[in-house]
């Protein structure tokens, strides 16, 4: 029996991009406790919605996350028309899949990279982020953001994009999928990811659902929890079945993202065939009086837009449940009993987003 | 444009408990919990969902009152319920992993509480469009 | 910048920014972009590092740690200001727990403007950067004690 030590791991370490601390409690190699504690990049970001306008405050819904921005402000903007009966253009919406599913791609292949690099892969962190350039370089021709993209408005969308820009983009994705493939053949049958990951972090198909764990970690322990499955937006008129995958290990939940990779070019596919023509915006008057959850597909799992307006121009709260969150129960369970040596690839297989998580 | 249909049942404090419970045994899942204040009653949100239905308990308390912690039914509860505690200073009893306020660190303790009016001469507040 | 005697490596800290930054400074490390070409590595301890990429402002708790890690790395030294919001604190200026642009905790040498800053500015300001450093190395040489 070893002797107990405390081992702070981070907020600045080298595998994590963003600050999170954890206190490790070891036995020996083996981690009998993790216990996170956040607050490095808190802005109070929830507060300032009583110093801007809601139609403003987009801008800063964006801004909870430079990652999943674009799903973000969809998250609000769609609160904010529900609340006050707005129904945007069917075009608006279709465009507004089409860039969420583009946020998922970058961030999924962004993910990957990191993944790759925190096994120490470098090449493949290197081929993903190369791809995702591809991402990038659409939604910066069709938005003029890279990562921010502030194209969202409430009451529709702030551009078009032109029926001749759809197909090239259409055709595009049609020839990066084989190098899509190629990739994702390294992360699901390389032997070595699979020793470093298999069989490592696992959770539960229960835990999950106890402790509440949403997007690709719910889904590689086998839960089917997609907020797409809503049909909000443009999604109800989509084919649309979310990625399961049992086992519930760091392999399964890379496999779950690897597959939605591809489930996301479908979808972009579907929505450019379908694309009906149109208004983007339509106008809104008055300010929103009500209440609603706004409820959305984040890359990492379920967001949810708390929006309380009293029919002034300022909203009264705004509140943002972030995957994150909702997924730090989950991690700390994976952790316990995990070998020190594991713990960046468990904490990465989160898909830990903390500027999300503190706002 | 109407996504879902949302419920929201406002039950006292004290049925609290009770009704987490029988949400837990109907196999509902935490979807999150979220504090709000609104002149000087604070609200408390617990968002539950199964099989794509969204329903919310909502308590409406004071700034003194204790509230008992879901924790033991649900444990992942744990870190909204030390977030309100540190951004608006609600009590809770009972947590499973109680950070005693050092969850979230900010300058001002509960800065979620009463606004807070923070100075700002450089630029006056911008009207809205 | 004519020519480099030595292989600057940077180290990237993220004060409280929106992940846009970050994300940019990462891309700026990755094939489209290489800043390894210039014999810039990213590392992840200060003791190794030259120039100190911060991205987002400074609030409560990072201004320590910024602090701590500043004063790790060994002179010379250049700062570099990733983004609007490690310039001013951008859009979160008002927010109660920011505190303000990196300038309020550490001295700043280049700041790359942009929300979020695009990898070609960030690779502009850490060039930039580069001569500021060569700089201070001469003054260094020279007895001096560089900031
Ligand atoms: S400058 Fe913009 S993109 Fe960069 S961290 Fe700040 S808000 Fe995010």
């Amino acid at each position: 029996m070893g002797r107990e030590i405390v081992i702070p791991f981070g907020p600045q370490h080298p595998v994590l991009p963003e600050p999170i601390h954890l206190d490790l409690v070891l036995e020996d190699e083996m981690v009998k406790e993790a216990i996170p504690s956040i607050g490095y990049i808190h802005r109070g970001l929830e507060k300032l919605v009583e110093k801007r306008d809601f139609k403003n405050y987009v801008y800063i819904a964006e801004r909870i996350c430079g990652i999943c921005s674009f799903i973000h402000s969809v998250s609000y903007c769609q609160g904010i028309e529900n609340i006050m009966e707005i129904t945007i253009p069917d075009r608006a919406a279709y465009l507004r899949v089409i860039w969420s599913e583009y946020s998922r791609l970058h961030s999924h292949l962004l993910w990957l990279g990191l993944f790759a690099d925190a096994m120490g892969f470098e090449n493949l962190f290197m081929t993903a982020w190369r791809l995702r350039e591809h991402m990038l370089n659409d939604m910066e021709e069709t938005t003029g953001g890279r990562v921010i993209q502030g194209s969202c408005k409430v009451g529709g969308v702030r551009c078009d994009i032109s029926n001749d820009k759809l197909a090239s983009m259409s055709a595009g994705l049609t020839a990066i999928e084989p190098e899509l493939s190629e990739m994702a053949g390294v992360f699901l049958e390389d032997e070595t990811i699979d020793m470093r990951t298999r069989g490592v972090g696992v959770l539960s198909k229960d835990s999950a659902w106890d402790l509440g764990a949403v997007g690709p970690v719910a889904r590689g322990s086998g839960i089917a929890l997609d907020a797409r499955m809503t049909g909000y937006g443009a999604y109800e008129h989509l084919d649309f079945s979310p990625v399961v995958i049992s086992g519930g290990d760091c392999y399964a939940r890379c496999r779950v993202r690897v597959e939605e990779l591809f489930t996301s070019l479908d979808l972009i596919g579907q929505a450019i065939t379908m694309m009906p023509d149109g208004d983007i915006e339509v106008p809104v008057r008055g300010n929103p009086s009500g209440e609603f959850f706004s409820r959305t597909e984040q890359p990492r799992g379920e967001v949810v837009h708390y929006i309380r307006g009293n029919g002034t121009k300022n909203l009264l709260r705004h509140r943002v449940r972030t995957p994150t969150t909702a997924n730090i129960p989950g991690l700390v369970q994976m952790l316990a009993g995990c070998e020190l040596a594991n713990v960046p690839v468990i904490v990465l297989s989160i898909d830990p987003c903390i500027g999300c998580a503190e706002r | 444009m109407t996504i879902e249909k949302q419920t929201t049942v406002v039950i006292p404090v004290d049925l609290l408990l009770d009704e987490v419970k029988k949400m837990h045994d109907a196999k509902y899942r935490l979807v999150q919990v979220g504090c709000g204040q609104f002149k000087d009653q604070i609200e408390i949100n617990y968002s539950f969902e199964r099989d794509l239905v969204f329903s919310n308990l909502r308590i409406t308390i004071d700034k003194e009152t204790q509230v008992p912690s879901v924790t033991d039914l649900y444990h992942a509860a744990f870190v909204y319920e030390n977030e309100i505690h540190d951004l608006f200073g609600i009590g809770f009893f009972g947590i499973s992993l109680d950070y005693q306020g050092t969850f979230i660190r900010t300058k001002d303790k509960h800065p979620f509480y009463n606004t807070i009016n923070k100075e700002d001469s450089l630029r006056p507040e911008e009207e809205g469009s | 910048m004519s020519y480099l005697k030595k292989s600057p490596w940077i180290l990237h800290y993220d004060a409280s920014s929106c992940n846009g930054c970050d994300i940019e400074v990462l891309a700026c490390l990755t094939p489209l972009y290489d800043v390894e070409r210039f014999g810039i590595i990213n590392t992840g301890n200060p003791k190794h590092a030259d120039i100190f990429v911060i991205t987002g402002g400074i609030n409560e708790q990072s201004s320590v740690v910024v602090k701590n890690i500043y004063d790790q790395i060994p002179s010379p030294k250049v700062v570099v200001a990733v983004g609007i919001c490690a310039a001013t604190g951008g859009v979160f200026r008002e927010c109660y727990n920011i505190k303000g642009g990196v300038n309020t905790t550490i001295p700043v040498d280049v700041y790359v403007p942009g929300c979020a800053a695009r990898p070609e500015s960030i690779i502009d300001g850490i060039v930039a950067a580069l001569s500021i450093l060569e700089e201070k190395r001469k003054a260094m040489k020279k007895g001096e004690t560089p900031l």
